[in-house]
């Protein structure tokens, strides 16, 4: 009890922390790069800090990377222009993911063979998206940001998860390449094999895939699971796992082209890397007493109005 | 058809290389960060001056601040903000690396398919990471 009750408020505080920030009008940003701000210049890589944080704990709490919270929420809320923001956010999502992928590939829950196929056509894509989102002007960014974020709150409300799909039969190209696997499930104490079907078709999902993630910096893990996991009928543990490694491959690249192209600010990087990280680590201990559906219905309706911000924002409504 | 439990011998040491650059990259962008707040190294982008050039494009920003993109912060390793620039290369450029490792691996075994996948992948990231492919800003 005590433990829920201290998550609600923690909830709370997060939102109040957001408020002050949404009353930010582009008048008042002008102004701001005019004059600089009014707050310390410490005052917002520790707000980012505490923010990102916060973030850490809902995106373990809610099954959802980092990433796909980081860019709406801080570039809706922050005065960070949105090319600096994708760009940590790319940083962001992809330490996460190197963080956790030792981990993932000892235990075989994040398979390489299967990775390495899909990461090629990913990160490719991902280069194609960075140098398109970095050319486009903001609006048209924000508005395209806006309708993939409620895209995929759709994806994610509608979504079914299977833990174990039926795959009768390994397609002929996942055949060629040998794309199977086993691991070791500690709840039944059985060893599941697995084996995947569409190959074709994923790869070519994962190029749409890979542009988004580089357009956007968004991680790309909302679409990874569905894919592996419905389409090509990789059992839930393993499409999660092998999402989250696939990150750190796609990501780099992306990463890389708002590196060269001057799209990072330590000051801006750094806290929230450090932020995400540290919050990901508590996120996993309050796990245990916090209750999933709950969570995840705090992570939709965050989603759902970051989503609206950067639409109404792209189309010059909401400023 | 099916695989041993083990992982296999290239899925171990990729796993070992990224582990060790990780902590390695974390350590230290801390280390890094510290010394750019201290100011024992003097930013390029004076910090007061942050709030106001963080909230324009990347085209203006770069104008603005005189930074030059590309591979260029090479050159400013002195100044604080810079600094932080090679933990974070490092971070970016850990798959190259692990890549790299993997590469004769497969070579190795005879399993020339994923040989060229992994060689195609490093070309990819290479390609990523010169400053070839890189935009000016809008």
């Amino acid at each position: 009890m005590r433990g829920k009750l201290l998550i609600s408020l923690g909830f709370l505080l997060f939102f109040s922390l957001l408020y002050p920030f949404e009353g930010f009008t582009s008048e008042a940003a002008q102004e701001v790069i005019e004059k600089g701000s009014s707050l310390p210049w410490w005052a917002w890589p520790l707000l980012l800090f505490i923010v990102t944080f916060i973030l850490g704990i809902i995106a373990v709490l809610g099954g959802v990377g980092g990433g796909v919270l980081f860019v709406p929420i801080v570039g809706g809320f922050f005065p960070f222009n949105l090319d600096f923001v994708r760009g940590a956010g790319l940083l962001v999502a992809l330490s996460g993911a190197l963080a956790a992928g030792p981990g993932l590939l000892r235990r075989a829950l994040a398979d390489l063979r299967l990775t390495i196929p899909l990461a090629l056509i990913a990160s490719s894509s991902a280069i194609i998206g960075a140098m398109i989102g970095l050319s486009l002007p903001k609006n048209v960014v924000n508005i395209l940001l806006g309708l993939t974020i409620l895209g995929i709150v759709v994806i994610m409300f509608t979504a079914k998860k299977s833990e174990y799909p039926q795959v009768s039969k390994a397609d002929s190209l996942s055949q060629a390449l040998k794309i199977y696997g086993i691991y070791y499930e500690p709840a039944t104490g059985k060893e599941v094999e697995w084996k995947v079907h569409r190959t074709p078709m994923a790869l070519a999902l994962f190029v749409i895939i890979g542009v988004m993630a580089g357009m956007f910096g968004l991680g790309a893990g909302w679409a990874n699971v569905p894919v592996l996991n419905l389409l090509m009928g990789v059992p839930l543990k393993v499409a999660v796992s092998t999402s989250k490694f696939l990150l750190s491959i796609t990501d780099t690249t992306a990463a890389w082209i708002y590196l060269n192209s001057g799209a990072i600010v330590p000051m801006i990087v750094v806290p929230s890397i450090i932020g995400i990280m540290l919050g990901s680590i508590i996120g996993v201990k309050i796990l245990a007493v916090a209750k999933p559906k709950i969570i995840r219905w705090v992570v939709l309706l965050l989603l759902t109005f970051s989503g609206l911000r950067a639409l109404l924002k792209g189309l010059g409504i909401w400023t | 058809m099916a695989k041993d439990l083990k992982p296999s011998e290239e899925q171990l040491a990729y796993a070992y290389l990224l582990d060790l650059g990780m902590k390695i990259g974390l350590a230290l962008l801390i280390i890094t960060f510290i010394i750019y707040l201290t100011g024992i190294l003097t930013p390029y982008v004076p910090i007061s001056d942050l709030t106001k050039v963080w909230g324009l494009n990347v085209h203006h920003y770069l104008e603005v601040t005189g930074i030059k993109p590309g591979w260029a912060w090479v050159n400013h390793l002195n100044k604080g903000d810079f600094i932080n620039f090679i933990p974070l290369a490092l971070l970016a450029g850990l798959t190259i690396i692990c890549y790299l490792r993997i590469l004769p691996i497969f070579f190795r075994k005879g399993d020339r398919l994923y040989g060229i996948l992994v060689l195609l992948q490093i070309v990819v990231l290479i390609l990523a990471a010169s400053g070839v492919l890189k935009v000016g800003g809008h």
